[in-house]
């Protein structure tokens, strides 16, 4: 077992894109992701990375070049934040409709306005239909291991499809941690050679991006839904693989002392770090019946995977990062509402929000809401979402 | 070379990249030049395609009119996504990883639309970090795709759907915008006007622009006879009035030298030009004076370029 190394978040992110042996990298500058793309072009100026580093003259161009890159066949890199991701918008929703296996780093941070720097969830719930495999890190260990198994993921043949591998702007991006790297031969062993199913070539000419008649576009859209669904079935068996080779089992939802609990907290993101010592408290404290669970992969949501989790469960507590303005619920807490409506006995759902642009989660606020959730519980409230943390 | 011009068709090369059957209109000058680009540049190209009249009447699923690589990614980023492909397929195959190790051309394509409007900042990046591309604009000068609403290559006077010329206008207000001297400016290898009207003109620009090392930009006149009100019959003669009446002369700026590829010892009046054209049919005599003095005008500022990068 290799010795831990601290390091920035960011950076340890940037070694995994270089022992995924990336091609292409294109990117443009945006706080929190900066440290990420300033790293990674390091490395490829002192040529300890062979890749094309692409520094672009804006993100829509970022995600432009990341088509051309990919469809040329070559394995393909970006990260952004907030604004970034939103001016990339337009082509988010081609790349997966292409089946180009791109990952992307996404330090997640607030959308503006106002501007803000600071760490929500609104600017990926703002691309949650673009069809991108969408991963929660919520530590260092499990940015850099994502990192590296999305490319597996997103380039295996039966998927073919984006990935964004979330990680919290600053909270996590910016912090130095702890990390077990692997090695290359490790690397090698896990991660073959990118082997792309079609690729622009003129000894096999293909035209990519035809237009789409009304006769073909539905069931083009109908076989892109179709891929992301089951590529969650692939995202299992890598993290199962990766696991049973490095000792590091990933879950698509992760589960944390929820054995004899009667309320589960659920959160996405680095602050179910921050959940877990509130369960841990009110636990073995307070005696409270609670637990947790950390989803971890949003896009495909894991439907079934939750419906098993909560099963015998009264009360669920979901806490959000983002507000689907005017809406029926915040974007996490009413995707699972409707997740258990059709299933019987479903706990009843709690939707919060929490922490926007940078507001700090404490443990005080999880424990707060596990008592206001059990009390709405108790009352039946009716209710679409409730804002945490916020003066009124 | 003039008089080669005439024979085209038949001193053309026999190659075909681009397939007929395609759903152009009749008479489409855009899709003429596409052929000649296509027919210059053999089989060892690859093409990254804007949103527009082009990308539509040759990809029409499972249709399509391309015989070498394509793709399609949106409106304004051809020259991003001709920038991935390049360096895409250089750093592969300096790690030995790409399946073919011949030269191979990456083309971006666009309208002008898709060019000197929206496109622009995407075509700037791009020429301005070097890729070994050529990007070909097809200005047939508005955007037809959508029904013909101008574009900021529109030229004055002319009547488009979103600059109609009535009562209170003459149609398009503002001059066209000169892209080419926009890409000049970015001091890239090789630099073209043409037009499918003078086939080897063109042919041997795409020749010059294709050989290049770096980036290479061409601004193809495509005469386009729905947008223009115009008899498709009529489209390649056209052409040629753009270039005998001074509005769009030929001429390339290699490594920086200005050079007239095509001149003529007398000017036809601009008149000529506007004359078949039903988007020019408003104008007023005072209006084609007005047009007259701004064509001598750029004119006289082109051959004092060509004289300065001569001196
Ligand atoms: C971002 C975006 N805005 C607008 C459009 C609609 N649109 C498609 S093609 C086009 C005009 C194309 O004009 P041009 O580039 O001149 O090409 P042409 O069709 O004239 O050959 C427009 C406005 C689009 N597809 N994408
Ligand atoms: S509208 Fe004009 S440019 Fe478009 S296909 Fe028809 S003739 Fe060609
Ligand atoms: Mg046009």
């Amino acid at each position: 077992m290799a010795k831990k190394i601290g390091i920035e978040v960011s950076l340890a992110i940037s070694e995994a894109v270089k022992l995924a042996d990336v091609d292409a990298i294109a990117a443009y500058p945006i706080t929190p992701q900066t440290h990420i793309v300033e790293h990674l072009s390091e490395l490829v100026a002192d040529g300890d990375l062979n890749a094309e580093f692409i520094p672009v003259e804006s993100e829509h161009s970022a995600m432009s070049v990341c088509a051309g890159t990919s469809a040329a066949g070559a394995r393909t890199y970006t990260a952004t934040s907030s604004q970034g991701l939103a001016l990339m918008n337009e082509i988010l929703f081609i790349i997966p409709a292409l089946r180009l296996p791109v990952v992307m780093t996404l330090a997640n941070r607030s959308l503006s306005g106002p501007i803000s720097i600071w760490n929500d969830h609104s600017d990926l719930m703002s691309v949650r239909d673009t069809g991108w495999i969408s991963i929660f890190a919520e530590n260092g260990q499990e940015a850099f291991d994502l990192t590296l198994q999305s490319f597996k993921i997103a380039e295996d043949h039966r998927v073919m499809l984006p990935i964004n591998v979330n990680i919290d702007g600053f909270t996590l991006s910016h912090v130095i941690e702890p990390h077990e790297f692997l090695s290359q031969e490790e690397v090698d062993s896990f991660l073959p050679p990118y082997d792309p199913p079609l690729q622009l070539n003129p000894d096999k000419p293909v035209s990519m991006g035809m237009v789409g008649i009304p006769e073909i576009y539905f069931e083009a859209k109908k076989a892109q839904d179709v891929a992301l669904i089951e590529s969650k079935a692939v995202i299992k068996e890598v993290f199962q693989e990766f696991g049973e080779k490095f000792g590091r089992t990933y879950n698509v939802i992760e589960s944390y002392r929820a054995e004899d609990a009667e309320t589960l907290l659920l959160t996405m993101g680095s602050i179910g770090e921050t959940a877990m010592e509130a369960i841990d408290i009110m636990k073995d404290e307070q005696g409270k019946k609670v637990g947790l669970l950390r989803l971890r992969l949003w896009r495909p949501f894991p439907v079934d995977e939750l419906r098993e989790l909560v099963k015998g469960i009264k009360t669920l507590a979901v806490i959000d990062r983002a507000v689907s303005f005017g809406g029926t619920g915040a974007p996490v807490g009413g995707e699972i509402r409707s997740a258990l409506y059709s299933t019987e006995d479903r706990p009843y759902v709690a939707s919060f929000i929490a922490g926007l642009g940078g507001r700090d989660v404490t443990i005080k606020d999880f424990m707060d809401m596990v008592n206001l959730a059990e009390k709405m519980e108790t009352e039946q409230e009716v209710h679409e979402y409730k804002m945490i943390g916020v003066r009124e | 070379m003039d008089a080669l011009n005439v024979y085209a068709a038949k001193l053309a090369p026999q190659q075909e990249s681009l397939a007929p059957g395609h759903r152009a209109c009749q008479g489409c000058a855009e899709l003429l030049a596409v052929r000649l680009v296509a027919k210059t540049l053999g089989q060892d190209f690859i093409i990254a395609n804007a949103t527009g009249c082009l990308e539509i009447v040759t990809s029409s699923y499972p249709h399509s009119a391309w015989k070498v690589p394509w793709i399609h990614v949106a409106f304004e980023n051809a020259a991003a996504v001709a920038s991935g492909v390049e360096a895409g397929i250089k750093i592969l195959k300096k790690k030995g990883k790409y399946p073919v190790d011949r030269d191979i051309k990456i083309i971006a394509q666009a309208g002008d639309g898709g060019t000197v409007d929206i496109g622009l900042q995407a075509l700037s990046g791009a020429l301005e970090r070097g890729h070994d591309f050529m990007y070909i604009c097809y200005d047939n000068e508005a955007y037809m795709n959508t029904g013909i609403q101008r574009s900021s290559s529109t030229p004055y006077g002319a009547s488009t759907t979103t600059s109609p010329a009535g009562t209170e206008s003459i149609g398009q207000v503002t001059m066209k915008k000169n892209v080419v001297e926009i890409a000049a400016a970015h001091d890239i290898p090789y630099v073209a006007t043409a037009s499918p009207s003078y086939p080897f003109d063109l042919m041997e620009k795409v020749r010059k622009g294709a050989e290049a090392k770096g980036p290479a930009y061409i601004h193809v006149l495509a005469p386009c006879p729905t947008g223009w009100r115009l008899a498709p019959n009529l489209a390649l003669s056209i052409g040629r009035l753009a270039v005998e009446t001074k509005v769009f002369p030929l001429y390339e700026i290699e490594n920086g030298k200005y050079r007239m590829t095509v001149s003529y010892k007398n000017h036809r009046p601009v008149i000529d030009y506007l004359k078949p054209q039903g988007r020019f049919r408003h104008l007023k005599e005072d209006n084609i004076e007005f047009i007259q003095q701004y064509v001598d005008a750029s004119y006289e500022r082109l051959l004092k370029k060509i004289e300065m990068s001569e001196g």
